[in-house]
């Protein structure tokens, strides 16, 4: 049981308004010690401002920061960035140009002793093995380098909480799903509490114990990545996590569901009564290839992925979802195939007439 | 709200962005101030005409236009031509001795146009060396061969020709080099051949770059007053000069500087929209290779021929021709005058290299802090300077502060009966301001490149880490942007140096400058005495040609001239 007053972070009722546009529209959230979390969504949704003002670069119109459960902003205070001891990794890195790579991990503790910042530097820079290139400047590193850099550079003070604002967006796309997962290992080995700021659900994926999805300045969820997948709140979540398409039903009772290619049945996301018109998400790994199975289903398109072909299917009833199926059953375009659903639950909404 | 209060109190600071509007008032109130003598000249485009007005125009002002006009076409095929085929060149072949001419090329930005055609007047005058040997040589006498006057408009275009087919060259190269090889990869790999490729694709796509070199250089000759007046061929800026100095009237100069400003307007437009397309036609970013191409040994000594003769008639001759006088010279001409004039010069141009730094400052900041239109419009108002004539500042300067000190001493007679003199118009700060105005342009340049450098993102993180603002400017900031401080204040102190038409009207009285003094001495045809004064203008003139040699060995596509 959780007897603290508080946690690592409170983000509580945080509006923000910039040239008079609400970018952040009251979202809160929480962050135990020592959690790694990322907020999720598209540009311009509002991510990075929420961000900026954790870390005192924006002030909130409305609500309440806290870390530590002490108020960093909110309630007619607002206290200076440089006060907060909240550190930041810049999209674009923000290197010290003229700074060697040692100077620059040293920044933000070059009040203290030279004996405690030589320790502290090299102790990072072994972390993450570039101990060599302490006398290199920034421009001498590869892209990776820098991005190492900027991550002890930032941590080197030991904040009460790390931000990560895209840090990987420059990096190549196989790379960055690797890189996440090592700075999550860094961030463990010094303890750090930090949130990341990303589009890219794989990185978050492989960096965060909890994940939100941001769009228009609203916080739609703020979960596990696993519930986001599985149980997400609302149809916005539910399309920006993962693929997967909407198919129309009508609710039959409790667990079961009337579709156009029979009755399916699964735990229900929300209960509603018997006769509502519904969609229900049905997710690639939802549908499964089964020779024998009671549904036909015709390939729309095919995309050969290497280990398995993600088939676009047409449905008796119009209705197309997508689906998984293993490398060596290839199938042309036209061809009719059977499936069954495999549904442990069942993602539902109201009928969305609009789309 | 007390509560609110007593926490504000510990030493926080509002949201960044709501701070600086400030910034913008006085940045706006900045470029408004160097704004004064272009606006002072411009009311006078709509005040009714006076006689000597009417009087100009039925005599003179024709005269000023086709000679400005035959000046522009000349100077642009001269400098053009030498320029489009040196970038040429130097860009696209590779021939024994090209990378040291490939900035021995810019020498000539070093020699002011009114110094070299003190030079060559002297060399080749009735009275010079070479008219002297022919005489010698032939056994003839003055009369009884044909010989090219030098003091006519031709010898003007030649002049200018020589010494402003640099920024021709400047931009063509970097057009050449940046724009071109990549789009030339293409065109070869579709058939044509390098020489080909070069006149339908290099070519064209440099023209905009080429057309805003040329509106520059173009520039720089309606702005002269030295080469003209000395060879006297009648312009717009000599008519100024001699309708402010010599018929006295402050009115009929100001009109003929609004017409001359026509004329310059035109320019800029063109060069900015040049500039413009440009830009759009500069489609990479990745550093090109030069292409190199091998000539064979024939071709090569051409080449190198080319591209020696602007260096050797721009810049070697003169420059030994002034060495010869100055070594003939030196025991009379420096002596405790010329160590004042030096000084003169060197303390005027060090104090406006600083002054000027100021608003570049503001102006900088505040479109970095405050971006808006607004901001950029104004920055970009007030670094017109560039290319207004020096006398055209001059006059837009002196009406103005003139009638400011007649308003003052009229004002402190009447109340403390007695006058303080021309505090504004006859001290040394027309000066400053006549060159902070002509000049902003370079510094602002200089210190919007080096902000550009320090990214916002660099602020929030030094802030992240603990740094307040002022140590955020003085750990960051001030470190990375002390190189381009330093360039701008070189540049503008060089320029200052050269600068002669708003220091001749804006003067004090009996101040004297290294500038002033060779002019003075050349127009009493005193030109071996006025050499040592010229040599030393040429060179600390060599000094930002260095610094630009340094900027073209690095240089990538779209480097502005500075």
């Amino acid at each position: 049981m959780n007897t603290k007053a508080h946690n690592h972070l409170d983000i509580i009722d945080v509006s923000v308004e910039l040239g008079g546009n609400r970018v952040v529209d009251n979202v809160s959230l929480s962050m135990e010690d020592g959690e790694t979390g990322s907020l999720l969504g598209p540009s311009g949704c509002g991510k990075t401002t929420l961000l900026r003002a954790i870390a005192g670069f924006e002030q909130p119109s409305r609500g309440r920061v806290q870390i530590r459960g002490q108020i960093v902003s909110g309630t007619g205070h607002h206290l200076a960035p440089e006060r907060r001891g909240v550190g930041m990794v810049f999209q674009d890195l923000a290197l010290f140009p003229h700074l060697t790579v040692f100077d620059n991990v040293g920044f933000g503790i070059r009040h203290k002793g030279s004996d405690a910042i030589r320790r502290r530097v090299y102790e990072l820079l072994e972390l993450v093995g570039l101990e060599r290139h302490a006398d290199m400047y920034p421009h001498e590193l590869s892209g990776g380098q820098q991005q190492r850099v900027a991550l002890i550079r930032a941590i080197a003070p030991e904040p009460d909480l790390l931000l990560l604002d895209e840090p990987f967006s420059g990096q190549d796309l196989e790379l960055r799903e690797q890189l996440a997962r090592e700075v999550r290992e860094v961030l463990r080995l010094d303890g750090v509490t930090a949130l990341l700021v990303t589009h890219d659900q794989l990185e978050a994926f492989a960096f965060s114990d909890r994940m939100g999805v941001i769009n228009c300045g609203r916080l739609h969820q703020w979960d596990s990545g696993y519930n986001l997948y599985h149980w997400p709140a609302d149809r916005f979540v539910a399309e920006f996590i993962g693929r997967g398409v909407f198919i129309r039903a009508r609710v039959l009772d409790e667990d079961r569901l009337h579709a156009g290619i029979g009755v399916i049945s699964g735990e229900m996301s929300m209960s509603y009564p018997a006769g509502t018109e519904v969609d229900v998400l049905l997710r690639p790994d939802d549908v499964r290839y089964d020779p024998q199975g009671s549904i036909s289903a015709r390939v729309e398109s095919a995309a050969f992925r290497g280990a398995d072909h993600l088939y676009t299917l047409e449905l008796g009833d119009g209705s197309r979802v997508m689906c998984h199926v293993p490398s060596h059953h290839a199938h042309q375009p036209g061809e009719e195939i059977t499936i069954r659903l495999d549904l442990q639950h069942m993602v539902v909404f109201p009928r969305d007439n609009s789309a | 709200m007390m509560r609110s209060a007593a926490l504000s109190a510990g030493g926080n600071s509002r949201g960044l962005q709501r701070l600086p509007s400030g910034w913008a008032i006085v940045g706006a109130l900045t470029s408004l101030i160097i704004l004064v003598p272009i606006g002072a000249v411009c009311v006078y485009l709509f005040t009714p005409a006076s006689e000597n007005w009417s009087h100009l125009v039925d005599t003179v002002l024709p005269e000023y236009i086709r000679n400005s006009l035959w000046l522009t076409v000349g100077v642009a095929l001269g400098a053009g031509s030498i320029g489009v085929t040196t970038a040429w060149l130097t860009s696209m072949y590779r021939f024994p001795g090209r990378d040291l001419l490939t900035w021995l090329l810019l020498l000539p930005l070093a020699m002011p146009a009114y110094i070299i055609a003190y030079t060559y007047t002297g060399m080749l005058d009735v009275s010079g060396p070479l008219q002297g040997w022919i005489r010698r040589a032939f056994g003839l006498s003055y009369g009884e061969y044909w010989f090219p006057e030098v003091r006519s408009l031709g010898g003007a275009i030649v002049m200018f020709s020589l010494v402003l087919y640099p920024y021709v060259y400047l931009l063509a190269r970097a057009a050449f080099i940046g724009q071109s090889v990549c789009v030339l990869e293409v065109s070869r790999t579709l058939g044509c051949s390098p020489w080909k490729s070069f006149s339908k694709v290099a070519v064209p796509l440099a023209r905009p770059a080429i057309v805003a070199g040329l509106s520059l250089a173009l520039m720089e000759t309606l702005a002269d007053f030295g080469t003209v007046q000395y060879f006297g061929v009648s312009t717009f800026t000599t008519g100024i000069y001699r309708t402010w100095f010599g018929m006295f009237d402050a009115v009929a100069a100001a009109q003929l500087s609004a017409v001359l400003l026509i004329f310059v307007f035109a320019l800029i437009l063109l060069e900015r929209w040049s500039r413009r397309r440009a830009h759009f036609h500069h489609t990479t970013n990745r550093y090109q290779r030069l292409p190199d191409i091998r000539l064979s040994r024939g071709w090569s000594a051409l080449a190198f021929i080319a591209c020696l003769l602007p260096l050797l008639f721009g810049f070697i001759i003169p420059t030994v021709q002034l060495v010869i006088w100055a070594l003939e010279t030196y025991d009379t001409m420096v002596d405790r005058r010329f160590v004042t004039l030096a000084w003169h010069s060197f303390a005027l141009a060090a104090g406006a290299a600083m002054v000027a730094l100021v608003p570049a400052l503001i102006l900088g900041y505040g479109n970095r802090i405050h971006p808006s239109r607004a901001m950029r419009f104004f920055s970009r108002l007030s670094s017109m300077g560039y290319a207004i004539p020096g006398t055209v500042i001059a006059v837009g300067i002196l009406i103005p502060f003139g009638a400011l000190d007649n308003a003052l001493n009229h004002w402190t007679r009447e109340y403390f009966d007695m006058g303080v003199g021309l505090v504004f118009s006859g001290t040394v700060f027309v000066l400053l301001f006549a060159y902070t105005v002509r000049f902003l342009a370079i510094s602002l340049q200089t210190v919007e490149a080096g902000l550009e450098k320090v990214k916002p993102s660099m602020d929030d993180a030094a802030r992240s880490m603990g740094s307040n603002r002022a140590a955020v400017l003085r750990d960051i900031h001030l470190p990375i942007l002390r190189g381009s401080l330093l360039t701008a204040m070189v540049i503008v102190f060089v320029d200052v140096m050269k600068e002669l038409p708003a220091t001749l009207i804006l003067r004090p009285f009996d101040f004297n400058t290294l500038a002033v003094r060779a002019y003075e001495l050349a127009s009493d045809e005193r030109l071996a005495d006025s050499s040592t004064a010229a040599l030393a203008i040429v060179a600390v003139g060599i000094i930002p040609v260095i610094l630009l040699s340094g900027a073209i060995s690095r240089s990538r596509a779209g480097t502005r001239p500075i």
